[in-house]
């Protein structure tokens, strides 16, 4: 935090739920920060909302419980909220709004960001393509993370996200890229997580010997909401500085999305604004593309900003408006399964609504390998054709079934124990694919219309109907 | 010039205290850093502006400047194959790769220019007084501002390169006023720009997608939507059109769409080739960007910015394409802006002028003779992102009202990886009736039997799917089981087309044409064989069939003996399966 520029006293008139509204005594702009220091010494964060000639609206990002008028002084910084950012970051452990929680001392100040960001130029951003393995044949194979891409989990309350986000940061890795370890960090920010959580992922990644080249960024359950807005922003702005000062590759980890929204929507309705879906503001697309947006690559600087934010939909409903503006604006998203989860499948990824967008430009030729593309094609083809087929037998029965949906229905259930189940151990792309290919034997090759004969030749063995000759 | 004073600030918007005439629409710039805004309500001690660009740091005092003209874009040669923001600044300038307040307009460009008119030439408004060239291989024209009078040409310049707002004409007009025309000039970009006469259009707007061309294509100069929740390829199927159409420019509006998306858009346009000129696809396009997390109210612009280029364009009789990806993100930036403002909301928050701002944004797409004579056109397609995948929401609504085409997305077919997930009992098209002349005289007689059939076929499919879901598709009999296996041809090998299969990604008119002549004789040869008793079954496992399934990623385009091939050998196995029944 910079020095204060001017520092107002008594010209605090009216506190109301999180507004604070001063005389207009000194000359200061639009969404510059403030601190506010109660007469009980407690010092609290505030933007400046909104200006009159008379009167400055304060919005206070901290609790206002226990605020009085009297005797309260204000400061102000003539900026905006900024994070000070500098060498030392990576092992840190910071609070929702990047004061070190450790213990530790303070950081160096090199360099000073808004935490609000700036919007990339299209023109300047650098489109991903580098494939990023997470050693999960679900996102691996058949939904390819790309460095620079953001690719949101969408969970429910009880399913192991957390685990699943931490065996992606622990096993990320760039195939071949020997020597990008010192290069990779990764910045978590907790926001509204329970305490128990918070040690979890810290006790994890202790265990990985990955702590060190992470930034923690903790906003407890316990803590303000408004606070709960800012420790993404202040967290991004931690990996925009290693990325693109540093060139390092940042996976950002964000969990849990669903408690931010619910923050922007406490905050909204203290304000008075008129709400949009289900009470949640109207801007809130716009909001959460201001932090989703922060992912990518800049042409020309070495780094890059991977996001993978989690959320829990809540009652599991893909199209409540957290999840639903989400999946408008990030490269994707991973589904997770209640019911893949109570069978035991890890990781339980629903593969039939997950996507990637960016896939297409990270695999095939000379990026992963040339079948992978096809390979995909086909699998997400028979697997679709598979569901179907169970619903049909569920009506029908599995003997009113005709041979070849006898076959995919053996192909989904070999499917989803064999290549999206794998438990523990991270695989590599090849491990994936070749369980992938072994899937497929069980159909008959003729079914296989995303596949070529040669890729059939090659990998399925020589099952191809000969070409009839022309008469 | 009038300014006011700051008086209230809040967001995009402020209060300010004019001591001057304002006018409604009107463009002002706010403080020394000039940033951008529009007047969007005047009373007589205050107007309300809505700025578009990020309002930090403003407090109240600050100094409003009038422009006294509507919110406008300068429009010219160096448009094109250029990237902008939602007011037409340029973002091309990647030395700092932020977007920041205050960015300027386009600086001046020199251009060759080569007259076509004469001193003493009469000339009208919107006629062209010579060609410009931006050095692509697309010659522009230089136009009389339609807004200006007409009259007699006082001198012009001679060929040569000059800076693009400097003046090349000069114009003694009817009313004895003198004016000048530059290469550029500034139009209002909520205005229409206008034409002598809207003319039917008989002529499809051609896309290299087998689904839109022949089963619910759009005509050159209409308009058509596509709907669709997330994850189901609108921006991929948008782009996929802006790649192949055949328009002469495209102008490319993200709305509040991805930033990666767009540097996705960009390094393909650079690297692709227009399949007519052979030029990079780029040179034909303007881009405008206005991601997500850019300035909400410049997004509201962006679109009006957008249709506005595109008439320009038109007006020099070209053939226009506009996609806009996505008319919801600028709904819901109305929708903002007027919650900023206090305006009673409507259906889903939405303010209640949402359908007439759609009618206006939808009416300007035309085929039409322009004031300088010719005939141009501009057709406009718009994404729409309808909130958790429903339909009936507002803005799909209100845009199925007056769109000529609907290509509705489904999810279950984007989850099974079937792109274009467009959906055939979702979908229409008003002007396929039209287009029917087109396709015949393009050697393709049997164009509307076919489509007919296609669509007919893919009707009876959803009826016995849900039967077949009752009572298993085994105990269906032999001819419906032979219509769920034609359908599935139709289907995979017709209607799904990979966007980044280099065999498949354009389909030409006459690959089309042949494509679907086959899949037809298909069909009614296996309806023969049904009729001889041979069960669909045995139809569906010859070799045939899965080369007839695989021809649109096998057999490339132009490649007619390998079409003829296949005609042969599925003539051959039906005449094989008949007589081995007959035996």
């Amino acid at each position: 935090m910079t020095y204060a520029r001017l520092v107002g006293e008594e010209i605090a008139n009216r506190a109301e739920g999180p507004l604070l509204f001063l005389s207009r005594s000194l000359d200061v702009g639009l969404n510059e920060a403030v601190e506010v220091e109660g007469a009980d010494g407690s010092v609290r964060l505030g933007r400046i909302a909104a200006l009159d000639r008379e009167s400055i609206t304060v919005e206070m990002l901290d609790d206002t419980a226990g605020l009085a008028l009297q005797g309260t002084r204000v400061r102000f910084f003539g900026e905006p909220l900024r994070f000070h950012v500098g060498p030392g970051l990576l092992g840190r452990v910071f609070n929702g709004i990047g004061k070190p929680l450790d213990g530790g001392p303070p950081l160096a100040a090199e360099h000073a960001y808004r935490v609000d960001g700036l919007p990339i130029k299209p023109t300047a951003r650098e489109a991903p393509s580098e494939f990023l393995e997470t050693g999960f044949t679900s996102i691996d194979l058949m939904n390819s993370l790309v460095r620079g891409q953001k690719l949101p989990l969408f969970s429910g309350g009880g399913l192991p996200h957390d685990r699943i986000a931490v065996d992606i940061a622990c096993n990320a890795r760039l195939p071949g890229g020997a020597g990008e370890e010192e290069q990779f960090a990764i910045v978590f920010a907790g926001i509204g997580i329970p305490h128990d959580s918070a040690e979890f992922f810290r006790e994890e990644m202790e265990k990985s010997g990955a702590l060190a080249r992470t930034v923690l960024f903790l906003n407890l359950a316990s803590d303000s909401s408004a606070q709960r807005l800012l420790a993404p922003r202040f967290a991004l702005t931690a990996a925009e500085y290693l990325a693109f000062v540093e060139g390092m590759h940042v996976l950002v980890i964000l969990t849990d999305l669903t408690n931010y929204c619910e923050a922007l929507r406490e905050v909204s309705a203290s304000r008075g604004e008129v709400p949009s879906r289900k009470g949640y503001p109207g801007y809130m697309y716009s909001d959460l593309a201001t932090l989703y947006e922060r992912a990518g690559r800049i042409r020309g600087r070495p780094g890059s900003v991977t996001q993978v934010p989690i959320l829990t939909m809540p009652n599991d409903d893909i199209t409540h408006p957290i999840p639903d503006l989400t999946g408008y604006i990030t490269e994707g998203q991973i589904v997770l399964d209640r019911d893949l989860h109570r069978r035991d499948i890890y990781p339980p990824i629903r593969l039939l609504p997950s996507l990637s967008r960016l896939m297409k430009d990270g695999i095939g030729k000379g990026r992963t390998h040339a079948d992978h593309p096809a390979l995909a094609a086909q699998l997400y083809a028979s697997y679709s054709q598979a569901q179907q087929t169970r619903v049909l037998a569920g009506v029908v029965g599995e003997d009113g079934l005709s041979e070849n949906d006898r076959k995919l229905l053996l192909f989904g259930d070999d499917f989803e124990q064999k290549v999206i189940h794998q438990g523990v151990d991270a695989r590599t792309l090849e491990e994936s694919m070749a369980a992938g290919w072994s899937a497929l034997r069980g159909l008959p090759a003729g079914e296989l219309h995303r596949l070529d004969d040669r890729q059939i030749r090659e990998h399925l063995l020589d099952r191809v109907p000969r070409r009839e000759p022309v008469s | 010039m009038s300014t006011a004073e700051t008086t209230w600030i809040s967001g995009p918007v402020l209060r300010a205290r004019p001591d001057g005439p304002f006018r409604l629409r009107e463009s002002v710039t706010v403080g020394e850093q000039a940033l951008l805004g529009e007047v969007i309500r005047i009373a007589r001690e205050e107007i309300t502006v809505q700025l578009y660009e990020d309002t930090s740091g403003l407090r109240p005092g600050i100094e409003v400047t009038g422009s006294g003209r509507l919110l406008s874009i300068r429009v010219g040669p160096a448009i094109l194959s250029g990237i902008f923001d939602g007011l037409l600044r340029p973002v091309g300038d990647t030395r700092d790769p932020y977007v920041k307040p205050g960015m300027q307009p386009q600086a001046a460009r020199r251009f060759r220019f080569t007259p076509s008119v004469r001193v003493g030439d009469p000339v009208l408004p919107g006629a062209p007084i010579g060609q410009v060239s931006n050095g692509t291989g697309i010659e522009q024209r230089c136009l009389v501002p339609p807004d200006l009078p007409g009259g007699r040409i006082t001198a012009i310049a001679d060929a040569g390169e000059y800076p693009d707002d400097q003046p090349i004409c000069w114009i003694e007009a009817h009313d004895g006023r003198r004016v000048t025309v530059a290469m550029t000039h500034d139009w209002p970009v909520r205005v229409p720009r206008p034409v002598t006469a809207r003319l039917p259009s008989d002529d499809p707007m051609l896309t290299g997608q087998r689904v839109i061309d022949c089963l619910f294509p759009v005509a050159r100069g209409g308009t058509g939507a596509i709907p669709g929740g997330f994850g189901t390829g609108k921006t991929v199927l948008l782009e996929t059109v802006a790649k192949w159409c055949n328009a002469d420019v495209i102008v490319y509006v993200g709305c509040g769409e991805r930033g990666n998306e767009m540097a996705g858009l960009l390094a393909e346009f650079t690297e692709l080739e227009d399949p007519r000129s052979g030029r990079p696809l780029l040179e034909r396009t303007v881009v405008i960007a206005n991601t997500s997390n850019m300035p909400v109210s410049a997004r509201e612009a962006s679109i009006y910015t957008g249709i506005t280029v595109a008439e320009y364009f038109r007006d020099q009789g070209m053939n226009v394409t506009l996609m806009a990806d996505s008319t919801s993100r600028w709904a819901e930036a109305l929708r903002e802006v007027s919650g900023r403002l206090g305006e009673l909301p409507g259906e889903a928050g939405y303010p209640a002028y949402l359908s007439s701002r759609l009618a206006d944004f939808y009416e300007r797409a035309a085929r039409v003779r322009t004031l300088g004579g010719e005939i141009g056109s501009v057709t406009l397609l718009g994404a729409v992102s309808p909130p958790s995948g429903d339909f009936s929401e507002p803005v799909t609504t209100h845009t199925k009202r007056y769109v000529g085409s609907l290509w509705g997305l489904d999810a279950r077919r984007a989850q099974a990886r079937f792109y274009p997930a467009i959906h055939p009992l979702q979908s229409y098209s008003l002007v396929a009736g039209n287009l029917a002349r087109w396709w015949h005289a393009s050697g393709c007689t049997r164009w509307e039997e076919l489509r007919r059939r296609f669509l007919t076929l893919l009707e009876d499919e959803a009826r016995l799917e849900r039967m077949a879901r009752i009572i298993g598709r085994d105990a269906m009999p032999a001819r419906q089981r032979l219509v769920l296996i034609c359908a599935q041809l139709v289907n995979e090998c017709f209607l799904r087309q990979s966007a980044f299969s280099v065999n498949d990604r354009y389909a030409s008119p006459a690959r089309q044409a042949v494509m679907m002549r086959l899949i037809g004789s298909f069909i009614e040869g296996s309806e023969r064989l049904l009729d001889a008793g041979v069960a669909p079954e045995a139809i569906r496992d010859q070799p045939v069939f899965r080369r007839l399934m695989r021809m649109g990623e096998e057999i490339e385009d132009g490649d007619w003996e390998a079409f003829s091939a296949l005609d042969q050998e599925l003539t051959a196995t039906i005449r094989r399966l008949i007589n081995e029944t007959r035996e």
